[in-house]
């Protein structure tokens, strides 16, 4: 027997006990590939209507309520139907920020800029779902709070 | 012209030489039933999905958008067929449209939806039209399940709850004027009011 063909045998054995020793973290979580996992349940989306805070200025608000089968394409813009501007007085749903009649050079339309049409590019619903993975993020204020504090 | 009108005239108004009163009136009243059924049971038959999407046209186009709706499928499992909304239930209403609706037969024989790109540029005319009919009944086929009187508005989102509890409660508006595109995909709204 040459001394490759043992190297490559035992390498391959390393290999394999590695892997059997550290789990891995797929979609499908730690049942075996024979199995069939269990789907999480599809959580609910919020319809509550009410204002959330924003983590900081310049996030896009989420949206307190559902939004199924909103139709956003060239044809129509179910959003805004009752968020632009023309639409908020029988509406009264927050405008559209002014942000988004403004072209990339700074210049005002009369409608919703096209780069700011698709609103779920940036606007999402939120759902009952538990996080997956602890949120870390701390508010500016929080930080300046321990600045202060600290000194 | 005249004189055939006459031999009719001159054979309905003499007496039956060889069939009885009693069978006239009798075959006459079965032969009447006989007739009524039939009719009945066609009229219905095309007041099905199945009758509907048998043509492409609407297998294809607006059936399809209708599936991924809450008017086709929904937690409850109650849903709405294509005649529901199309269609007034009651008799007199249900036979006017019927008899409209026998242009979208010859629409129909003649093709003139019959390629997506026909029926996407034809799309605001077909729907202007059902709007308005929703319109000028006052959403009545909407109204056939969607009873005002029975709205709890404690079940409602704050938003549904507001506008319900104002604007259609007053009768200022009806549930068309917002409720456009829920069964089916809009056309280009922009000439469209309340868009």
């Amino acid at each position: 027997m040459n001394l490759r063909y043992t190297t490559t045998i035992l390498l391959f054995m390393l290999v394999s006990v590695a892997a059997a020793e550290r789990s891995i973290d797929a979609m499908r979580g730690d049942s075996p590939i024979s199995e069939e996992t269990a789907p999480p349940r599809m959580p609910q989306e919020e319809n509550t209507d009410i204002k959330r805070g924003r983590n900081y200025p310049m996030q896009p608000p989420t949206i307190p309520h559902k939004i199924d089968g909103y139709q956003v394409d060239l044809n129509s813009n179910k959003c805004l139907s009752c968020h632009s501007r023309r639409r908020t007085e029988e509406s009264q749903a927050p405008m559209v920020s002014v942000t988004h009649y403004m072209d990339r050079d700074g210049n005002f339309l009369a409608e919703v800029s096209p780069r700011r049409y698709f609103c779920n590019q940036c606007h999402v619903t939120q759902t009952n779902a538990r996080p997956l993975v602890e949120n870390t993020f701390q508010d500016i204020d929080e930080i300046l709070k321990k600045r202060v504090n600290a000194q | 012209m005249k004189r055939w009108l006459l031999d009719w005239w001159r054979t309905l108004s003499t007496p039956s030489k060889y069939f009885s009163p009693g069978f006239l009136t009798v075959g006459g009243f079965i032969a009447g039933v006989i007739f009524w059924g039939a009719f009945n049971t066609a009229l219905e038959a095309t007041n099905t999905e199945v009758f509907c999407i048998s043509c492409h046209e609407m297998h294809n186009n607006v059936y399809q958008e209708l599936k991924p709706t809450i008017h086709y499928t929904n937690r409850s499992g109650v849903r709405a067929t294509c005649p529901d909304c199309h269609v007034p239930h009651e008799w007199t209403d249900k036979i006017a449209r019927k008899m409209q609706a026998s242009k979208e037969v010859w629409g129909w024989v003649f093709g003139t939806i019959n390629t997506r790109e026909k029926f996407l540029d034809k799309r605001i005319e077909l729907a202007k039209r059902e709007w308005l009919r929703l319109k000028t009944n006052d959403s009545l086929e909407c109204r056939n399940c969607h009873d005002f009187q029975f709205m709890d508005f404690t079940r409602q989102s704050p938003r549904a709850e507001r506008d319900h509890a104002t604007i259609l409660a007053s009768g200022e508006k009806t549930c068309i004027d917002c409720h456009k595109g829920i069964a089916h995909k809009l056309p280009d709204m922009a000439d469209v009011k309340g868009w």
